[in-house]
């Protein structure tokens, strides 16, 4: 229990090491543009003088690194600051958001692992028949397509064309269903494939054997010896993936117009509003962090020779 | 009735124009309550042949070419899957080589034998079989290690647990395939102990695969020597390490230390055993045999019967026999 928490508190440490390191690179890129946020802010007729007020209500005209400390310090009391475009807090903005990225994220996590890990066991039990390569072909199409063109072209084909869908915009679970399937085809081949090694490395195993050799049925020994030990390595990167999508969808989120994170940072970028830049790549790191914890918890309940330690 | 008979096996691995005969027309019985040993080197053919008795050769690339394997009186190679999963663990039960990568990482072991219950003897699958189990291999403070994963058991103890686990669907026969290789010689001696206690508590018939002869002293009634897919020997037990007729078996037991021996250098045997798909004319062992007449790489022997249950498959074992 004691090394557990000893652990705990030392990755915990880790992780707000991380953020702050995130947070120094970001915060000095972003003010690296040459551009003028005061000048954004106060409008393409504003004179001189208003410019001045507000680059010194702003702080704008302070040390770099007086700003970031004035950042730090409202960031340790959970005070991200406001966005300059639209004054609303930056919590607020990615809390907003944060629902169709979640929702969508969510949706097609869901619906690829459920078609990768039959075809992905399937295709490790059939290997090399017409079947397994069929399904490397297509998941290898579907990986190596762009992500926005890809959307575009679902877009454009089913929602405009054939009306099976709506065309953009979040007000229903069914505006989740083309963003989705946008991703599930982006990443149900690369993950079949996963499966699919791991799966072959597995049933080659003396323990599959061995659960042939007690006799059992061959759909107990592909999943429950099998892919057990053979989502393992897959658990990693699925991690990853996750928290790249909850960091914001960004291409599919633009295509389909969703008010998710991806879009809020891309708005950010064009407008040069600095807080929610700082916010959303924050937010990114955090789940980045928040799924290395999560792999690590996951692993431990896989795998038992992990050690606890 | 014997329990199990293998006529005429042969089997080969590859498509059919660059097949490789693994084993060749082999035949061998196991009576009920008999412990056969299957002595010979590694890539001989013993291996496949055990794993056949519940079809667990994946074919392709290996296929089966002709000859039955009946296991009472059933031919498993005409089998259905279903039919296969009864036989398998129900009457034949396996003990592999390495029991760490034979036990599933990622289960208890309580959970690991427990499954074999449900499957074969579903009244009886509770913790209380389990650690009964356990018990009877010999392993200490059962109750605390049915929640134990494979990784954290020793080698000889992962053993008993696959031997609990084969145990458990109470089979006709277990089939221990160098189930002590992987073990160090103390553990080895344990888990020999064991099995023969085993045997003669619970009245079931062993079929071990070793490359140990000394083993084969222990434990077995009879003995088949193999060479390069073919029975070169058959004989009880305790004859065949009295006087060996075949010079391959001769020559295994030439190779053996002996304590207090003052020969410095270990005898062994030239050469390799043959490659599979590339096994000499004639005789199979004559280009490593010290007895090889000139005909030997010509005339390949048939299994001659010598003496009532004593097969040589020599057409010189007479020469040099005193």
């Amino acid at each position: 229990m004691n090394v557990t928490l000893t652990r705990l508190s030392s990755r915990l440490l880790w992780s707000v090491l991380v953020l702050l390191g995130t947070s120094v690179i970001t915060f000095f890129v972003a003010h690296a543009v040459p551009a003028d946020p005061a000048r954004t802010m106060a409008g393409a007729k504003a004179d001189a003088e208003t410019i001045r007020r507000i680059r010194h209500e702003m702080h704008f005209d302070e040390p770099r690194v007086q700003q970031y400390g004035r950042y730090l310090w409202g960031l340790a009391h959970g005070d991200l600051g406001k966005s300059y475009v639209t004054n609303q807090r930056v919590t607020d903005a990615i809390l907003t958001r944060l629902p169709a990225t979640l929702a969508l994220s969510t949706m097609a996590v869901v619906f690829w692992m459920l078609l990768a890990v039959p075809v992905g066991v399937l295709t490790a039990k059939f290997r090399d028949s017409k079947f397994d390569r069929t399904v490397l072909v297509l998941g290898t199409i579907g990986l190596s397509l762009p992500a926005f063109w890809l959307g575009r072209m679902l877009q454009y084909a089913l929602a405009y064309r054939a009306g099976y869908f709506p065309v953009a915009g979040f007000r229903g679970w069914r505006h989740l269903l083309l963003p989705a399937l946008t991703l599930v085809i982006l990443f149900a081949g690369y993950y079949a494939r996963l499966i699919h090694s791991s799966m072959v490395e597995v049933l080659s195993s003396d323990y599959v054997r061995m659960a042939r050799a007690k006799g059992l049925s061959e759909i107990a020994v592909l999943f429950r010896h099998g892919l057990r030990n053979a989502l393992i390595p897959v658990i990693t990167v699925l991690g990853m993936d996750v928290a790249g999508l909850l960091g914001g969808v960004i291409f599919t989120e633009n295509v389909f117009a969703l008010p998710g994170i991806g879009t809020l940072a891309l708005q950010s970028v064009f407008n040069l509003d600095v807080p929610i830049i700082m916010g959303t790549v924050l937010f990114s790191a955090a789940m980045v962090v928040a799924a290395n914890l999560g792999v690590d918890f996951l692993y431990h309940w896989v795998d038992p020779r992990v050690k606890r330690d | 009735m014997a329990l199990l008979e293998i006529k005429n096996l042969t089997l080969e691995f590859g498509s059919s124009r660059s097949s490789m005969r693994a084993v060749d027309d082999l035949s061998l019985e196991v009576q009920a309550g008999e412990t056969v040993c299957m002595v010979g080197e590694s890539g001989c053919g013993k291996s496949v042949t055990a794993l056949s008795i519940a079809k667990l050769v994946p074919t392709p690339p290996a296929r089966y070419v002709s000859g039955q394997i009946l296991v009472e009186n059933r031919d498993v190679l005409r089998m259905t899957q279903a039919e296969l999963r009864t036989i398998r663990g129900g009457v034949v039960s396996y003990v592999f080589q390495e029991p760490g990568a034979s036990l599933n990482p990622v289960f208890r072991i309580g959970f690991q034998i427990k499954e074999s219950l449900e499957l074969h003897r579903p009244a009886a699958a509770t913790d209380a079989e389990v650690v009964r189990l356990l018990k009877l291999v010999g392993i200490p403070a059962a109750e605390y290690r049915i929640r134990d994963y494979p990784h954290q058991l020793s080698g000889g103890m992962q053993q008993r647990v696959m031997i609990a686990m084969a145990l458990a669907s109470e089979p006709k026969l277990l089939v221990a395939d160098e189930p002590t290789t992987a073990l160090d010689v103390t553990i080895q001696a344990q888990i020999l102990d064991l099995l023969r206690d085993l045997k003669k508590r619970l009245g079931m018939s062993i079929l071990l695969i070793t490359h140990n002869l000394g083993i084969v002293a222990d434990i077995a009634d009879r003995v088949a020597v193999m060479y390069a897919g073919q029975i070169v020997e058959l004989a009880p037990a305790h004859a065949l390490l009295r006087r060996p007729l075949h010079p391959y078996t001769q020559a295994l037991m030439r190779s053996i230390p002996k304590l207090g021996s003052d020969e410095a250098r270990l005898t062994t045997i030239p050469g390799n055993v043959p490659q599979l798909g590339a096994f000499p004319s004639g005789c199979r062992f004559h280009p490593r045999c010290s007895k090889a007449q000139m005909d030997c790489s010509e005339n390949s022997s048939a299994l001659i019967e010598v003496e009532t249950g004593r097969w040589v498959r020599c057409a010189y074992w007479r020469e040099g026999q005193g």
